[in-house]
């Protein structure tokens, strides 16, 4: 009885919340100080995956760097794999066909589901729910066998080529596509019937790590983390590329910036993503889908194998690279989890002189000090997932 | 506002500053000088006009070699407002590689400017957690600079014997006997 009536004696805790932690999403070191099971302090950690990847591009040619973007955010490697194109593309002065811009936003928007189901999945794992990770990944697989099928490759796909793409999809590829998009809807319902209005989710999320409009574009945010705080901020609306002015989409925005509103911000996306999916598939034009620039696209395969001329090209430009106009450049691309942006400095020659990847899950992973502050340890939680970060791209 | 406009506005506001201004695809760089960066930058975030409220990227340049200052910081701006966008640099000499944080203007650039330091050495003045973030704090060197090998040297870093030593330390059990 005497050990009771003892005062407790208090302090507060310091504890590391990973490298190693099932719900940090990768290799992400979260130092929190705690009062009991308040966050006084969250510092976050990152470099845990550092491979230089900036380094490395400037010491490759543009055509050898486009599979180390692959490796930023290998979830959905085929979203930088078109950022990074894309960018060097407007550095080249090239333009693709029609056709090939087409074929990238397929795959982009497939891309961007395979990411946000993979979020949707372990969001809501995280916070305890099972079943929707098991539905969301049969649903990814599908994604991936597509991928399968017009590349080989399932995760890291470099598939989109400087110019273009690298080959033309089959008829088949788009019946299998077109048929994922169909029933796509109904999966979502499955989901959000799960989830949105579930009790246990909403006393989870609702007012959780709320950050206001103003706070957010201050500090860096964007995609679907931005538009919960109600900017509807999309580089796809604001600058468009590919084909995303031929086609037509909504942005959801949020209302209130917390856990919930990007968690339904998100969902919107998903669905809006299966839209774009369904009209671009539908309007697909015919042509060739590569760019008819020889001095800065790679020749066709099966000219090189054949033609002496096309061979003496290929190897110059894959030793050499091409001749570039100097200058500097900086685009920006919607990724899923943010604005992916590159950026090349060229100095006239074959490779970028510097190449800057500027990736959202940096700043997202430096906004959580902000959004975990002042919380409960369990909405440490949800505010890692929400934000969405994959430590790949945070780390390059 | 068209970018070039923008340039033309920084260049009255701070006729001193403004060292370059340059267009390429569409996209206007202005080059400045470092003293006033924050100055400056405080302007084109505050002016209605202007209002760069997202800052999209800083990243560092290293231009061994190749210009008299060895070093740019690069600031990519966007209005989601206005939506425009403008670049601007300021150049940073070698022996002088220090220039004013931008954090006051721009809380999201603290991880950037970290960043930046980690990857050049260009140290930020005033940035309130001037730490590397994505390098080991002991780190010799800063890799993205021209003059750094791509391939580093043979011997494994300094840190890596301790690490091994501290796992062997905690693995009191020998599983083999």
């Amino acid at each position: 009885m005497e050990d009771i009536e003892k005062p407790f004696e208090t302090k507060e805790l310091t504890i590391s919340m990973g490298p190693q932690h099932p719900a940090t999403h990768g290799v992400l070191k979260l130092q929190l100080q705690l009062n009991g099971e308040n966050v006084v302090k969250c510092t976050p950690y990152v470099g845990y995956l550092h491979r230089g990847i900036e380094k490395l591009g400037e010491n490759r040619t543009y055509f050898a760097a486009l599979p180390l973007t692959d490796r930023l955010d290998y979830i959905s490697s085929m979203n930088n794999n078109i950022g990074y194109v894309n960018a060097v593309e407007r550095l080249f002065g090239i333009d693709a066909p029609p056709r090939a811009k087409f074929i990238r936003t397929i795959l982009a928007e497939m891309g961007r589901l395979s990411s946000h189901i993979i979020w949707l999945g372990t969001h809501v794992l995280d916070i305890g729910a099972t079943t929707p990770f098991l539905l969301a990944m049969a649903a990814r697989e599908e994604i991936l066998d597509l991928f399968e099928m017009i590349c080989g490759a399932r995760l890291t796909v470099s598939y989109p080529r400087v110019g273009g793409i690298r080959n033309d999809i089959t008829q088949e590829f788009l019946d299998k596509a077109y048929e994922f998009a169909m029933g796509f809807d109904s999966r979502m319902d499955d989901y959000e019937t799960l989830v949105t209005e579930n009790r246990i989710w909403k006393e989870r999320t609702v007012d959780i790590g709320i950050i206001s409009a103003e706070e957010a574009v201050n500090w860096g945010l964007t995609g679907g983390t931005l538009r919960g705080s109600g900017v509807d901020y999309d580089v796809r609306k604001y600058a468009p590329y590919d084909a995303y002015d031929k086609v037509e989409f909504d942005i959801p925005v949020g209302k209130k910036g917390d856990c919930y509103d990007r968690y339904l911000v998100r969902v919107g996306e998903m669905r809006q993503a299966n839209r774009i999916l369904k009209q671009c598939i539908e309007n697909l034009p015919e042509g060739p889908v590569m760019a008819d620039a020889p001095k800065f696209t790679l020749p066709p395969k099966d000219m090189v194998l054949k033609d002496m001329e096309h061979l003496i090209h290929q190897f110059i430009l894959i030793t050499k690279g091409p001749t570039v106009p100097e200058g500097e450049i900086y685009i920006g691309s919607e990724v899923p989890k943010g604005e992916l942006g590159f950026y090349f400095v060229s100095d006239g020659t074959g490779k970028p002189y510097r190449m800057r990847v500027r990736s959202p899950s940096f700043i997202h992973a430096s906004a959580l000090t902000r959004l975990c502050e002042g919380g409960l340890i369990a909405d440490v939680i949800a505010n890692i997932g929400t934000i969405d970060i994959v430590l790949g791209e945070c780390d390059r | 506002m068209e970018p070039i406009q923008i340039a033309e506005k920084i260049k009255e506001q701070f006729p001193e500053e403004v060292l370059d201004v340059r267009e390429f695809r569409g996209q206007v760089s202005v080059t400045l000088r470092k003293g006033r960066i924050r100055e400056i930058c405080r302007y084109l975030h505050d002016d209605p006009e202007l209002y760069f409220d997202y800052l999209v990227d800083l990243c560092g340049v290293d231009y061994l070699g190749k210009k008299d200052n060895r070093f740019e910081v690069v600031y990519h701006l966007f209005s989601i407002k206005h939506r425009h966008a403008l670049r601007i640099k300021a150049e940073v000499p070698e022996e002088d590689a220090r220039i004013d944080s931008v954090v006051p203007v721009w809380i999201g650039v603290n991880w950037h400017e970290r960043e930046c330091y980690d990857m050049f050495g260009i140290v930020f003045n005033g940035h309130p957690d001037p730490r590397r973030v994505l390098l080991p704090e002991d780190w010799e060197g800063y890799p993205l600079r021209k003059d750094y090998p791509v391939k580093g040297p043979e011997e494994e870093w300094k840190g890596f014997e301790e690490v091994l030593e501290r796992s062997r330390k905690f693995r009191p059990f020998d599983w083999q006997g």
